[in-house]
């Protein structure tokens, strides 16, 4: 079904390639697409329309209108008329009930007419109510088009490449090549189309998507998103053709003339076999036709009257001003219409030129400029807003099927502007984004409401200027994870490894109660390498943490530890950690382990405003952490180092730097956990030799699960946990770390404010509630579980709850509501073990 | 928001590079009422036009500074490292 080889033509007739539709094979050409193949393979019908299912065939076969979506590889709506052939490719029909030839739902066309007009479903399906999720689910079944298949594989990765030029042209037409041949510089040129050799730099085929702020300039290429920042962008994108606006215009074997002009000359394919050529730009492919052989039955430049007609939605006839002819083929032209969308989201204006019939871009914002066809560059006269003949369907939007009906109808329902009209009956809202009805929309309008063009103007023009993949908008999939310098010998003791936040940590490795058991009753062991750890040095550093702070640090002595809350001007708490005071000027501040980017950002955001001469260094993925805990810490750490770890020269709350396993650490004397504990701070790269050490030395490594559970044996908070946006530091009974005669501290204002609606309380059951369970009182809400575990050293259930002032007192009962029963359960102020803290000071 | 922002040691960057920390604010003194305490800590004047600002260099050189930005048009008329003196002013 190839004609003999035409001048320029694009396919290579020495490669044939194989591929699929529907299951059958078929052959097609390199250089072809996979469109042209189909075609030269006998196929007409392509895809059945989104609303009635009617037949659809190729129209413009540049890609532009929504006739020839198919499925492809499993990608839904692909425009196969512009889909380069691979071999192997899988085809298939979509938005079908059967296949593209027999569509058991075309009978929507046949009778659907007077039950689907316009916005159907805003009115005829309202009643009953109860009706409403049946009918949703049919709704939402026959709506859309095409189905997402399974992505799990995915239809390839995608990515994202930022690029920076001077200057941009989109398009590759003879104007745009222009345009970039004469800059001198730095210049790459945009083509939809196959690209050309050139002096300049060419991205083809390539698609621009829009004009962002900044002269950004998304590109699609294939499975790469370009984001261009350009310092001035030249458009070239050339004119659209028309549809023109008769009964029947949507029948297969209707098409444009450049549809008709690329078969010929680059697919070498016949498109019909006896043609009627309709309006100025039709006449002008004339000599395609004679070259493909293909018999003119009719012209006509500015017929008065026109339908066609068909059977079983293929082109047999028209009516052309009175007069039947059989025919095949109808080449129409509505004449030509600047590509302007680009242009309008980048600001410039869009006015009606009545002398053409066209919308032009005028005032263009500063550093974009526009050449050739898309500027205006068109001679002609403007055609009928509709031709006037009897018989099917007159579709203004052949992309939503909007008919001429049917805007009519939005008319006479009082949506009267242009921008109403589109979102009632959707036109200019389908795939080809108003490139074939835009124009169409607002003669209609006109006519209609006896108005010019110029009244009712364009709907908003907004990217993408071509429909895209999600999956390029998204980029690739990126999730980011952190691993402590101890990953490995997690994963090699089997841990259970989860997400907190970026980072990855170990839950728990096999047994956590016995993990617990060993904290307790020896020694354990557990990466701490996530909290956020910074440096602050300088002569201001005293007096900077001490205005950071509601804690004071300026008394601290050199090698001692204080704890310390940060909270924002309102009060609220925002983090916690441990100020060690390693010198006259250096503190060492450690931070939640989500916390430290924002933690640091917020000092420095201070420090931006107050000036203290003082440096703030985030050094958390230079140092590794590990907390040493249990009765057996001291006996264990001793023959590794040289320390003198005795109670009275390494007290409670001291900061020591001390070599371990000849690997210097800076020894922090806090237990989180409850136990004696030694956390130990060294370089990331030796922190295996430290922790291979101590678990020779005979500690347990223990996971998130058993510190959860220790640390709430103590009442210990976790920020982010058990406090939100709403807790201070007196709800959360932590009003001792306020130092409220310095004269100013990030909060301070709003100490003699704070409000009191709830405190933190601990509490101990018989049951376990999930974290989050209602506290009731009186039969209403009266707080909320943050932390609940089961205690085998308390021997109950203990945790953590905000609960209203009134019930936190100390032994009070309270309800916690669990699986729907009342529990009820005891409050606790201090901790469930250790009280008296005598163990951390052992 | 595709502007770009000119940060004073990178030069312009796209804006995602950035961290934006709302108008520059005056804060009051540490005897302020509740009702000027409110007003600072929950109330923004929210201009359409140009604003005083504060962004951060996130993923770049990490330098707090001021932007005068037409909050109408993005346009960034200025940017500086503001003196630690002048940097808690207002407008």
């Amino acid at each position: 079904m190839r004609l003999r080889s035409q001048p320029g033509e694009r396919i290579d007739r020495s490669h044939p390639i194989q591929f699929t539709y529907a299951g059958k094979e078929l052959t097609g050409f390199a250089g072809d697409t996979v469109g042209s193949a189909l075609f030269a393979a006998g196929r007409r019908v392509f895809s059945r329309s989104f609303k009635y299912h009617r037949p659809r065939g190729l129209l413009c076969c540049s890609g532009r209108c929504p006739n020839c979506m198919m499925t492809v590889d499993g990608v839904p709506n692909v425009r196969v008329c512009v889909e380069l052939l691979r071999p192997g490719v899988d085809v298939r029909d979509q938005n079908v009930l059967g296949s593209a030839d027999r569509d058991l739902l075309g009978v929507v066309d046949k009778v659907g007419g007077p039950f689907t007009p316009v916005g159907f479903y805003y009115r005829t399906m309202i009643r009953p109510r109860r009706a409403w999720p049946l009918y949703e689910k049919v709704l939402r079944n026959l709506a859309g088009l095409g189905r997402i298949g399974d992505t799990r594989n995915g239809h390839g990765r995608f990515d994202t490449v930022h690029r920076r030029v001077d200057v941009l042209v989109i398009g590759g037409g003879p104007a745009g090549r222009a345009a970039a041949a004469a800059v001198d510089g730095d210049v790459l040129l945009v083509d939809d189309r196959v690209g050309h050799d050139a002096p300049y730099d060419v991205l083809a085929p390539a698609t621009a998507l829009g004009i962002y702020e900044g002269g950004l300039v998304p590109v699609a290429a294939g499975n790469v998103l370009y984001r261009i920042r350009a310092g001035r962008i030249v458009v070239a994108t050339g004119a659209l053709e028309q549809l023109l606006l008769f009964s029947g215009n949507d029948l297969v074997g209707v098409m444009l003339p450049d549809g008709v002009r690329r078969m010929v000359d680059e697919w070498a394919v016949k498109p019909g076999d006896r043609a009627v050529l309709v309006g100025e730009g039709a006449v002008g492919v004339k000599l395609q036709l004679a070259r493909a052989g293909v018999e003119i039955a009719a012209a006509s430049l500015r017929p008065e009257s026109l339908s066609a007609h068909g059977r079983r939605g293929r082109l047999t006839s028209v009516l052309l001003d009175g007069e039947r002819v059989d025919c095949d083929l109808l080449v129409v032209s509505g004449g030509l219409q600047p590509a302007y969308s680009l242009l309008a989201q980048a600001g410039a204006r869009i006015e009606y030129e009545p002398r053409r019939g066209i919308f032009v871009p005028t005032e263009l914002p500063d550093g974009v400029a526009v050449v050739g066809a898309a500027a205006g560059g068109i001679d002609q006269t403007p055609v009928a807003a509709v031709l006037d003949g009897r018989g099917d369907k007159c579709f203004v939007c052949i992309c939503e099927d909007v008919t001429t009906k049917d805007v009519k109808r939005a008319l006479a329902e009082g949506f009267d502007s242009i921008e109403l009209a589109k979102r009632y009956t959707t036109v200019t809202m389908g795939p080809c984004q108003g490139k074939l009805c835009q124009l169409a929309a607002t003669r209609l309008l006109a006519r209609e409401t006896d108005t010019d063009e110029s009244a009712i103007g364009t709907t908003t023009a907004r990217p993408p200027w071509t429909p895209v993949e999600l999956g390029l908008l998204a980029g690739r999939h990126h999730e980011p994870a952190k691993r402590t310098p101890l990953h490995s010998r997690h994963e090699t003791l089997g841990a259970e490894m989860i997400w907190t936040g970026q980072w990855r940590r170990a839950f728990q490795y096999g047994d956590p109660a016995a993990e617990v058991r060993a904290v307790h009753e020896s020694l354990g062991l557990i990466d701490v390498s996530t909290l956020g750890k910074v440096l602050v040095e300088g002569p201001g550093a005293p007096a900077l943490l001490d205005r950071l702070y509601p804690n004071r640090f300026s008394d601290l002595k050199p090698g001692r530890i204080r704890y310390g809350v940060v909270t924002s001007d309102g009060g609220r708490i925002m983090d916690d950690g441990t100020v060690a005071r390693l010198g006259d000027e250096l503190f060492y501040v450690t931070t939640t382990s989500t916390g430290s980017e924002g933690v640091v950002e917020w000092f420095e955001w201070w420090n931006a405003i107050w000036g203290y001469d003082a440096e703030i260094v985030n050094v958390t993925g230079a140092l590794a952490a590990m907390n040493l805990a249990g009765p057996r810490a001291r006996e264990a750490l001793a023959p590794l180092t040289g320390a003198d770890l005795a109670n009275e020269s390494f007290r409670y709350l001291d900061a020591k730097e001390i070599a371990v396993a000849g690997v210097p650490c800076l020894a922090l004397r806090i237990g989180f956990v409850g136990e004696l504990g030694y956390e130990l701070h060294c370089p990331a790269a030796d922190a295996g030799v430290v922790w291979d050490a101590l678990v020779a030395a005979g500690a347990t490594p223990f996971g998130l699960e058993a510190q959860r559970v220790l640390r709430l044996e103590k009442g210990h908070v976790i920020v982010g946990q058990d406090t939100d946006s709403e807790s201070n530091l007196v709800s959360a009974r932590m009003q001792w770390t306020i130092k409220d005669d310095k004269p100013d501290f990030v909060g301070k204002g709003a100490v003699p404010h704070l409000q009191v609606r709830e405190r933190l309380v601990g509490f101990t059951a018989d049951v376990l509630p999930p974290e989050g369970a209602q506290v009731v009182r009186e039969g209403r809400i009266a707080g909320r579980v943050t932390s609940a575990r089961v205690s085998e050293r308390v021997g109950r259930v203990i945790g953590l709850a905000w609960v209203e002032p009134e019930i936190a007192e100390e032994g009070a009962t309270i309800a916690i509501r669990v699986d729907g029963a009342m529990r009820d359960a005891a409050v606790t102020l201090a901790a469930f073990y250790d009280p008296e803290g005598t163990l951390l000071r052992s | 928001m595709s502007f770009l922002l000119s940060c004073p040691h990178c030069g312009p960057r796209p804006v995602d590079e950035f961290r934006f920390q709302g108008e520059v604010t005056r804060r009051p003194g540490p005897d302020a009422s509740l009702r000027e305490l409110t007003d600072y800590v929950y109330f923004r004047d929210n201009v359409a036009g140009v604003q005083r600002e504060w962004w951060y260099h996130r993923t770049g050189c990490k330098v707090w500074f001021v932007a005068e930005r037409d909050t109408r048009t993005n346009e960034v008329l200025r940017t500086e490292i503001p003196s630690p003196a002048g940097a808690a002013a207002p407008r």
